[in-house]
């Protein structure tokens, strides 16, 4: 057999290469992209670049042409390109998106202008640090199951299913850039935020979990702070219904804790969970 | 040194914070190491996190003839009989421990109706095996074990650094070299013991699932500071990636689509793998089902982008397609605005999995130099020529934890951490600050267009199928591209800098892609992923050793290493599988397996 019989993976050549041939993928037009550069100290501003248009290219398809044919050190964040790590947040147009999922022929015609998240700290072009993230999940005590509960557990599934939509956040951090409590009252060091919201309705509420984090929810957490305006569940690329399906529920349970007359005479009676965090 | 540089300090080292990684310093920490997990990414964003189908582990929960014996066989049948068998043996019984840990950890699985862990059917896998949470195992794994580690004491983590190095003191490897992403700093780590669990490699090859960070750095460093690599020319094709739009080529499409009853189609609506597999089907191990597909499309059978169709859309309702397979909706709806509930997709094969890398003890995952273990994708030996869906999950929870602790025992003893030589650090620091100091005007390299050019060679000559002819043509690709690599030119400066950050890559890429076509050359037969259409039978003095790539004296050499056979008492368990057949058995195993048990049927 000949040795170079045509091979699956050796089909179509990928965006930007060649001529527009329907293989290809090339439209034949150009985008126009235009990318905040710099860094902090340094000179600051918007770089364009006109980006053949391939055949349902994302944004990140476009900021990685630009990489390969002319300014190799523009830097962005990015992973996996298939929406499944969070990694390649930034703001489309305005809105904060993960730039794998963001299809440039879903966008209006006209420039694309790509920034980085404006919440936090630049660090270089469209790459911000998002390193207190990993400080503020510290914070939260893990996942801790009773000892004694032993294996193998038994769990119904409509006991999960509710979690399910908690876990599949990807911490593409989107929702704490956009949520006004960071971004236009600087308040990171006092809440948590929508994810860590998040993360908490899933250990609160798995069945077998048996610490309490209310109190420290409404402390350090600031999950007072939230004002229910939903702007974290719009970005979210994952669809998780934060506002409703996490925080709501959880302040449901801090009032639970702090407000209800008839839970604090049973406490009074019976004690409670085991609690961390407090005040 | 010509400048200074961040020094760190810690018992284990481990490279990398993907799923090996993250257990092995969570076990080397409880056996109360200091222990420092570096990551090119952020944490959680490593490549465990694209796992999709589960985690296999023989638990019996929903087909009862089902055991740890039983999850042996297959995957010794999978890997063709070429895998370390100790290393099988240790992880289908080990794995049932660790799936239950991870659950006791936080992590969440689907329920059956008892309230057991859900299994699901997965290519090879002679019963229902693998344990998921939907289309997203890898992410609650990666999640689970992130936030265990965090929260584990005597764990730290330094985020977005790459290693190009690994230090040595006497025989002993004693530490790494790199640099800060984000800063460009330069960085000397020193260990007791180092944990390489720095995952596997596809981006040499073009259409790949990996995500950036799969450029083998890890095994590169292992194989520059002496380690042997092992079944290098081993590499998965997965059989399902996305192949329109363009810019998705490559994107994984979970074997649970099949799992869940999906099924393969060319052009002509066949349900060719019927043809390929009349047993196993759409089922069939990776190998198989990538090859039968690339035969479709070269019969002139394939999708209108080359490859076939896989449709789930006929086999269960919509509903159930989406509770089932959220992702593979999302992602298919984002990218190519196609409903997979309603239609179906367009697939082909990807590069997925590497099956070789460091070659390693079974019990603890030491490599072959001293001080340095590996775990996970960057180890070889467990999945032999060819790797079951949802095995890596389970190698990276045992062999992580195994790799963790027998590090953690070897730093233990070894009191103050050696003095690292000045013309280690000098000739590391040179090495990766070459391409931005260096004027060659006109004969400057750019790192992307060599990127490229590598992934071109690999692709068309080193790819599904290869030969002799179209292997050496890769060998010569890299010869000289690895010459014009010495030129590589970075403009820019060094805080986060994209086009510096590729040329390390690229290195470690060349070394990784020699060791692989040096082996599948080598390697004059057909067995699991590496398909030769110059020797297309198996050979029986092959399918009783691996091939390793060792550095000596300057250069790559190919080594053969004896195959530790199978105790007599440990092949008749390969009779448990419902995929075992006597004839298939090589020469040197025949006799030793009694008729097919009832269990079989």
């Amino acid at each position: 057999m000949a040795a170079a019989a045509p091979q699956p993976g050796g089909g179509p050549p990928q965006q930007g290469d060649g001529p527009p041939t329907p293989e290809s993928g090339l439209t034949g037009e150009t985008i126009t992209l235009r990318v905040f550069k710099g860094q902090p100290g340094g000179e600051m501003g918007y770089a364009t670049y006109e980006v053949p248009e391939v055949t349902q290219m994302v944004v990140l398809d476009a900021v990685h042409w630009v990489q390969r044919n002319g300014d190799s050190d523009l830097a962005c964040r990015w992973n996996c390109k298939a929406g499944k790590c969070g990694s390649c947040s930034a703001e489309v147009n305005g809105h904060p998106v993960l730039m794998c999922k963001t299809r440039i022929d879903t966008l209006p015609r006209g420039p694309v202008t790509v920034q980085p998240m404006k919440s936090f700290p630049l660090i270089k072009d469209l790459v911000t640090d998002v390193s207190r993230n990993y400080e503020t999940n510290k914070l939260i005590p893990p996942f801790t199951a009773a000892p004694d509960d032993g294996t193998p557990w038994r769990i119904q599934q409509m006991d999960l299913d509710r979690l399910y939509e908690h876990r599949r956040c990807i911490e593409c951090f989107l929702c704490q850039d956009v949520c006004h409590v960071n971004r236009n009252h600087d308040l990171s060091a006092r809440f948590f935020g929508p994810r860590f919201f998040v993360r908490a309705a899933s250990l609160e509420m798995h069945p077998k979990d048996i610490l309490d984090r209310r109190d420290l929810l409404r402390d350090a957490g600031g999950l007072g702070y939230c004002n229910i305006t939903k702007c974290c569940t719009e970005v979210c690329p994952e669809l998780i219904h934060i506002t409703d399906n996490a925080i709501i529920p959880l302040k449901e349970r801090v009032a639970d804790a702090h407000w209800d007359p008839v839970q604090w005479v049973a406490r009074k009676l019976r004690g409670r969970r085991a609690k961390v965090g407090a005040g | 040194m010509s400048e200074s540089y961040q020094t760190r300090e810690c018992d284990v080292l481990v490279v990398g914070a993907g799923g090996a990684g993250l257990r092995a310093a969570i076990a080397a920490a409880e056996a109360g190491c200091s222990t420092l997990v570096v990551s090119k990414s952020l944490l959680g964003k490593a490549h465990t996190v694209m796992a999709e189908g589960g985690i296999a582990a023989g638990l019996a929960n929903l087909d009862t003839p089902d055991s740890w014996e039983v999850h042996f066989a297959d995957t010794m049948l999978g890997g063709q009989l070429i895998n370390n068998w100790r290393m099988v043996d240790l992880y289908s019984r080990e794995v049932i421990d660790r799936v239950y840990e991870l659950e006791r950890w936080g992590g969440l699985f689907d329920r059956t109706d008892d309230g057991l862990i859900m299994q699901r059917a997965f290519g090879a896998h002679s019963w229902k095996r693998l344990c998921h949470v939907g289309d997203r195992t890898g992410l609650e794994l990666i999640r689970t074990l992130q936030d265990r580690m965090v929260h584990t004491a005597g764990t730290d983590v330094l985020m977005e650094c790459t290693l190009t190095r690994l230090l040595t003191h006497g025989d002993r490897v004693c530490g790494a070299f790199g640099y800060l992403r984000n800063s460009g700093e330069l960085i000397v780590i020193r260990a007791g013991a180092v944990v390489m669990a720095s995952g596997g490699w596809g981006r040499m090859f073009r259409y790949t699932s990996n995500s950036w960070e799969g450029t083998g750095d890890g095994a590169a460093m292992a194989y520059e500071a002496g380690a042997e690599l092992q079944d290098m020319e081993f590499v998965q094709f997965h059989p399902t990636g996305m192949i329109w739009p363009p810019g998705a080529r490559g994107i994984l499409v979970t074997e649970a689509v099949r799992g869940e009853g999906g099924i393969l189609r060319n052009s002509e609506g066949e349900r060719f793998m019927e043809r390929y597999d009349p047993v196993k089907k759409d089922l069939s191990s990776r190998d198989v089902v990538a090859r039968s597909i690339y035969k479709e499309v070269v019969a002139g059978r394939g999708s209108p982008h080359g490859g076939a169709f896989l449709d789930i859309a006929s086999r269960r309702s919509a509903a159930d397609i989406r509770r089932r397979l959220p992702s593979m909706c999302d992602q298919f709806e984002a990218l190519a605005g196609v409903d997979i509930s309603k239609e179906p997709m367009e697939v082909g094969p990807t590069i997925h999995y590497t099956m070789g890398g460091i070659r390693v003890d079974a019990e603890t995952a030491a490599s072959t130099v001293p001080g340095l273990y590996a775990a996970g994708e960057a180890a070889a030996g467990l999945h032999g020529a060819n790797r079951l869906g949802g095995n890596s999950l389970g190698d990276i929870l045992v062999f992580g934890r195994r790799a963790g602790e027998a590090a953690a025992d070897a730093a233990k003893g070894r009191g103050a951490k050696p003095a690292v030589s000045k013309k280690q650090l000098a000739d590391a620091e040179a090495a990766v600050l070459l391409p931005l100091a260096h004027d060659l005007g006109e004969k400057a390299e750019n790192s992307y267009i060599l990127h490229r050019a590598l992934q071109e060679a690999m692709q068309d000559d080193a790819g599904i199928g290869r030969s002799e002819e179209s292997l050496n043509r890769a060998l010569t690709a890299i010869g000289e591209l690895t010459e014009r690599s010495k030129r590589m030119r970075a403009g820019g400066g060094r805080v986060l800098n994209p086009g510096w950050h590729t040329c390390h890559d690229v290195s470690s890429m060349l070394t990784i892609s020699e060791a692989i076509v040096r082996c599948a050359i080598a390697r004059r037969e057909s067995r699991g992923s590496q398909w030769r259409f110059d020797f297309p039978d198996r050979d029986a003095h092959l399918g009783q050793i691996n091939l390793v790539a060792r550095k000596r004296g300057g250069a790559m050499k190919v080594e053969e290493r004896a195959l530790a056979l199978m105790p007599d008492e440990v092949v008749t368990r390969l009779a448990r599988s419902r995929f075992f057949d006597p004839v298939a058995l090589p020469s040197h195993y025949a006799g030793k397996v009694a008729a097919p048990s009832s269990e079989a049927h």
